[in-house]
């Protein structure tokens, strides 16, 4: 079954990726929203042997307004909690298919979850979890645009420290969400799967390879990627690409990559920029005071310094500007 | 669907499949538009990053020769599709030689 899989190419600039588009234009995501583009490219490394299974999510609700669909190649949506389990049925049916000479068993189909921050950090969790302990051949890939946007931007585990949603409100007393970010991708991790990644749209060369190597490994594959939402964040739309970049060059974003357990970050910043950078440019953080800076300045050196220390160099580098 | 009717409850395939793929192209999303970009094919490198961080695939690679004024050659030039650009600029923001520009749409 890895015949095809091995001669997948890996992917240097621009000119390697595939022409076909397998999200046709006319879906209605806002004007500038990230998860088209990120949509966009998955396809196109998955190629059309692919099942797309989604949670309920921007992507879905914009992708399908009935009697439309941009989706070129087969696609299922059930409810919000269970793209997982729904992805790993798939999976568990192509595979007694194969055995029983139904469909070619050297034909390798691609089975992908794809799901918000919503319906993977909170509601989809223990179908997640699920997939994960069964070591279904799926890949999962979760575009975090870091609120629960489809509905009108309700927090969610995803939302960071401080930003404003309508839930979490700026006032007198409150100064938007209490808590910090729940570190997804880490507690994938913890399930010991062969691979798992954070990616970023702005780094499109190793986010499409992340793509594919999440699509070659035998069992489940999980890949986190942020997705700046115009909408949400409150800022220009054309400003989306620049603020994904500025979230890893100020660290708040740290690409990283697991693979059979080698733990590595595949986009080294020498030179880290201050958070303010990246906060300034979102309305959801033009509440935030100088201190308040400071303190997710202090939480992101931490993260710094933790993840360096992991890998026993200096990755992502002093903070300068 | 303008002017068409909807099927009907008997005429729609069982839960609700839709049987053609990709039939959102029928649903053009470029009267969202108030900003135009327009490339200028003289001094557009053809790096492609437009064409890469478009998220609606507005962005076409055209497989036409391209002579420039100063007689460079190119193999391909990048148009956009104006039938599906919403107008959202991150093209004009990432193009790295400022070759797009962002008009107002006036009509």
């Amino acid at each position: 079954m890895s015949q095809s899989a091995t001669s997948r190419p890996v992917y240097r600039s621009p000119f390697d990726l595939p022409r076909e588009e397998y999200l046709a234009p006319g879906h209605s995501l806002c004007a500038g929203c990230v998860a088209g583009m990120i949509v966009r490219h998955l396809l196109k490394v998955a190629g059309p042997n692919t099942i797309v299974v989604t949670a309920t999510g921007c992507v879905e609700v914009s992708t399908t307004l009935y009697p439309y669909t941009s989706w070129r190649i087969p696609w299922i949506h059930v409810a919000f909690e269970n793209a997982a389990s729904v992805a790993s049925g798939i999976e568990a049916a192509i595979k007694v298919l194969q055995r029983k000479g139904v469909i070619d068993p050297n034909k390798r189909i691609n089975v992908i979850a794809l799901a918000g921050d919503g319906g993977t950090y909170d509601i989809g969790f223990q179908a997640l979890s699920g997939l994960l302990e069964r070591g279904h051949k799926v890949l999962y890939v979760l575009y975090d645009n870091e609120a629960y946007m489809n509905t009108g931007i309700q927090r969610s585990g995803g939302t960071p420290l401080f930003a404003w949603t309508t839930t979490t409100p700026v006032g007198k007393v409150w100064k938007g969400k209490w808590q910090q970010k729940k570190p997804i991708a880490e507690i994938v991790a913890a399930h010991r799967i062969p691979y798992v990644a954070t990616a970023n749209p702005a780094y499109f060369i190793d986010m499409v390879n992340k793509f594919r190597k999440g699509l070659e490994v035998d069992g489940p594959a999980f890949i986190h990627v942020i997705q700046p939402c115009p909408t949400g964040w409150r800022f220009d739309p054309r400003y989306s690409i620049k603020v994904a970049k500025l979230a890893t060059e100020t660290a708040m974003w740290i690409n990283w990559e697991i693979e059979n357990g080698e733990f590595r970050v595949t986009v080294p910043v020498p030179k880290r920029k201050h958070v303010k950078h990246y906060l300034r440019m979102q309305g959801r953080f033009r509440h935030l005071t100088d201190k308040e800076i400071e303190e997710i300045q202090r939480f992101i050196d931490r993260e710094v310094e933790y993840i360096n220390k992991r890998l026993g160099k200096e990755v992502i580098g002093p903070l300068v500007e | 669907m303008q002017g068409k009717q909807l099927p009907k409850w008997n005429e729609i395939p069982p839960g609700g499949a839709i049987l053609e793929p990709g039939n959102s192209v029928k649903r053009p999303t470029g009267d969202w538009r108030t900003f135009r970009p327009i490339i200028d094919k003289e001094k557009c490198v053809r790096c492609l990053l437009c064409w890469v961080y478009c998220p609606d695939a507005a962005i076409k690679i055209i497989d036409e020769p391209y002579r420039t004024a100063s007689g460079k050659e190119w193999k391909f030039s990048v148009e956009v599709d104006y039938t599906f650009c919403k107008g959202c600029g991150i093209c004009v923001e990432e193009c790295p030689v400022k070759a797009i520009e962002f008009v107002e749409e006036v009509k």
